[in-house]
């Protein structure tokens, strides 16, 4: 292990570290651009400039690896003018057009240029070399080719990770600038993450443009539910308005990425949200109050299973809802009703698309914790299904927005052939459109819970905000129905939920929020 | 620090003719008398203003109503940035920015409220401006108005200024 001094401080790193790696570890901050931890070393931008000791010329500190007794120092006279030099060059033909820039707040030329630069101007706006702006260049992107620095991040990422290469260098000099070839557009479903890794403005995203300032923005930890892929993302809100999802860094799953249609899960979010408790009489929808729903639901379920015996009452479960809820679920259908009727299903409307990077064809987050809790797939669901078509059902509890890949006019025959149909739901849908009663559930980002990603990672979302409307969190929907039912249950939260489950079940066996942390554990066996 | 104690003098005790205040009354009339003799002599120096009729004139950097500017071609100045309704203390401004027609103008204000219920002319939204689109130089003040709906000031209102 090398050991080296930066700024006068003693570092031990492994062999092969950057000088720019070795110095974030004891908190020495290193300018760059072009240095982006999951891409190659490119070394272009030159923003990482320090001295090293019998260097005769300062070093790029991304590309340079550490050796044993190297004497680095960043905070010298000599490499601040370097920087601020280099800072200057770049800005030259930079538009600085950030009243308009959708960078603005989380931009490194506008934060390098309050630490390095604060200088003034030599180039009147008139003498710069302008290029083309507001280009759609194809998938989530927006080009602004005046504002980039030729970092080549975005070069890479299209050639590293995608390997589609759709964005190239162009021209020379000052005319040099980053472009698709004509006729080309970004193809592949991973053009998101450039707006993320563009340093400046260069590159920002379709979706997000001009919707919100980024410095009224606040993020919670979160996790993507566009598929059982389980992708670590920030979900950055204002107010009670979702306005986009970042990805988080978690190297076990989605490391610095994620794809195209996870970005635009948060829309069910915000958009067609039901916010009131309701109930269907003679088809029309009649609001209800939480305090009379509540126990007639669960009076309506008990009466069923009372009358005709248990079998003739059923619950479908949601691979959106988190383990939380399906343990509380199954416990409130096998333990208290009695009922052998419980299944979900992990099919979606829709091709089931996947690729071998994030993509998975499981539409659903949490489909694999659902059948770790026991609750059954596939034939069952379709058991069910048909059991319910021939009218053996009296009563059904329903949780999610739609009933797997049935469409809404199959949704509303089926259940029409059930007396009682209760539903716990985010958004309105074919299910909410027949329900007897609608019970409006808080979102993802509403509530806290866990899923059980397609490879037995247990992962933590967190609250971000309160419900909108009514909506009520569903671990105490079922609380509320489950002691109507006679449970006696004292759980407060996911998070005494949660507990009793690694309690009882042996996959989840010695789990604990603590011990999740930010990027969540594997199941055992 | 102690606290300072400041001595402040009693008014002096009335003479009898004084508290009789007979004399005195006489006395105020004859002030009121003369005023309005010498104003019905001299016109000119009147120093009440018949509002709304007349209106006196603003010092310079009296901060009034809101106004946006206009570019050349009459679209306006302000390319949305949320700069104003950043700084504003009293959380007053909303703007929702949308794509400009124009495409050298590329960011627009789709919508711009100013809730002048709520402003407190403080002036930081004409400070944070980059683009001098905000102004508070029409030098008058907010008129009043019989509903809330109405004080809320959009953009074309604001434009007209």
């Amino acid at each position: 292990m090398p050991t080296l001094t930066i700024n006068g401080m003693a570092v031990d790193v492994p062999q092969g570290t950057s000088i720019l790696n070795a110095a974030k570890d004891v908190g020495v901050e290193i300018p760059h651009y072009c240095y982006h931890p999951k891409l190659s070393v490119a070394g272009n931008c030159r923003m990482c400039l320090v001295e090293v000791e019998k260097f005769p010329k300062l070093q790029t500190a991304c590309s340079t690896v550490v050796n044993d007794g190297m004497v680095v120092r960043t905070d010298t006279e000599k490499v601040r003018k370097a920087v601020t030099g280099v800072l200057e060059l770049m800005l030259i033909h930079h538009p600085i057009d950030c009243p308009i820039c959708d960078q603005a707040g989380e931009c490194g030329l506008q934060n390098y240029y309050m630490k390095f630069g604060l200088h003034k101007s030599r180039y009147d706006l008139e003498e710069k070399v302008h290029k083309k702006k507001v280009q759609d260049i194809g998938g989530q992107i927006v080009l602004d080719a005046e504002r980039c620095i030729l970092c080549s991040r975005c070069v890479r990422f299209l050639d590293e990770v995608t390997g589609t290469r759709e964005l190239h260098f162009f021209h020379r000099g000052d005319h040099s600038e980053i472009s698709i070839f004509p006729g080309r557009p970004l193809d592949n479903n991973y053009t998101g993450n450039l707006a993320d890794i563009c340093p400046v403005g260069a590159l920002t995203s379709k979706d997000f443009r001009f919707k919100c300032r980024v410095w009224f923005l606040k993020a919670f930890d979160s996790i993507c539910t566009g598929c059982s892929k389980g992708c670590n993302v920030d979900a950055h809100h204002k107010g009670d308005i979702l306005y986009r999802l970042k990805p988080r860094w978690n190297d076990a799953v989605n490391q610095a990425w994620m794809c195209d249609s996870g970005r635009l899960t948060y829309k069910a979010m915000n958009e067609a949200r039901l916010l009131t408790p309701f109930v269907r009489e003679e088809g029309a929808r009649k609001v209800a109050a939480w305090g009379s729903l509540l126990p007639d639901v669960a009076f309506r379920l008990k009466a069923a299973a009372d009358k005709g015996g248990p079998d003739r009452v059923a619950v479908i479960a949601s691979p959106q809802s988190s383990n939380e809820e399906l343990y509380l679920l199954r416990r409130l259908a096998t333990e208290l009703l009695g009922t052998r009727n419980l299944a979900f299903t992990h099919r979606v409307a829709g091709d089931g698309f996947a690729d071998d990077f994030l993509i998975q064809a499981d539409k659903n987050p949490n489909s694999r914790g659902a059948r770790l809790l026991g609750i059954p797939d596939g034939a069952v669901f379709d058991v069910l299904v048909s059991k319910i078509a021939a009218g053996g059902i009296d009563a059904l509890l329903v949780f999610g927005n739609v009933l797997g890949p049935l469409s809404e006019e199959e949704t509303a025959a089926l259940l029409a052939k059930v007396p009682f149909v209760a539903q716990v739901g985010t958004n309105e849908g074919p299910v909410s459109k027949a329900a007897t009663a609608v019970l409006p559930s808080a979102s993802v980002a509403e509530r806290g819970g866990t899923f059980t990603s397609h490879a037995g990672r247990v992962q933590r979302f967190r609250f971000g905000f309160p419900a909108r409307g009514k909506a009520k969190n569903p671990v105490e929907i079922l609380v509320a129905l489950g002691n109507r039912l006679g449970a006696g249950w004292t759980f407060a939260g996911e998070a005494s939920v949660f507990h009793a489950m690694a309690e009882s079940e042996a996959p989840f066996a010695g789990m604990s929020y603590d011990s999740l942390g930010m990027f969540g554990q594997e199941i055992k066996g | 620090m102690t606290i300072g104690v400041i001595k402040v003098a009693r008014p002096r005790e009335m003479s009898f003719p004084e508290s009789l205040y007979l004399v005195e009354i006489v006395k105020g009339l004859g002030v009121t008398m003369g005023h309005m003799l010498s104003n019905i002599v001299r016109q000119e120096g009147i120093k009440t203003i018949e509002y709304p009729e007349v209106r006196r004139q603003m010092p310079p950097r009296f901060r009034g109503k809101h106004r946006l500017m206009k570019r050349e071609n009459g679209a306006p100045r302000c390319v949305a940035c949320y700069c104003c309704p950043t700084a504003c203390p009293a959380k007053c401004i909303t703007i929702v920015a949308g794509e400009s027609p124009d495409p050298a103008v590329e960011k627009y204000p789709v919508r711009f409220d100013i809730d002048m219920l709520r402003c407190v002319f403080c002036g930081m939204c004409v400070e944070a401006c980059p683009c001098d689109a905000i102004r508070m130089d029409t030098g008058w003040f907010t008129p009043p108005d019989d509903t809330r709906e109405k004080l809320i000031f959009t953009i074309d209102t604001l434009l007209e200024k």
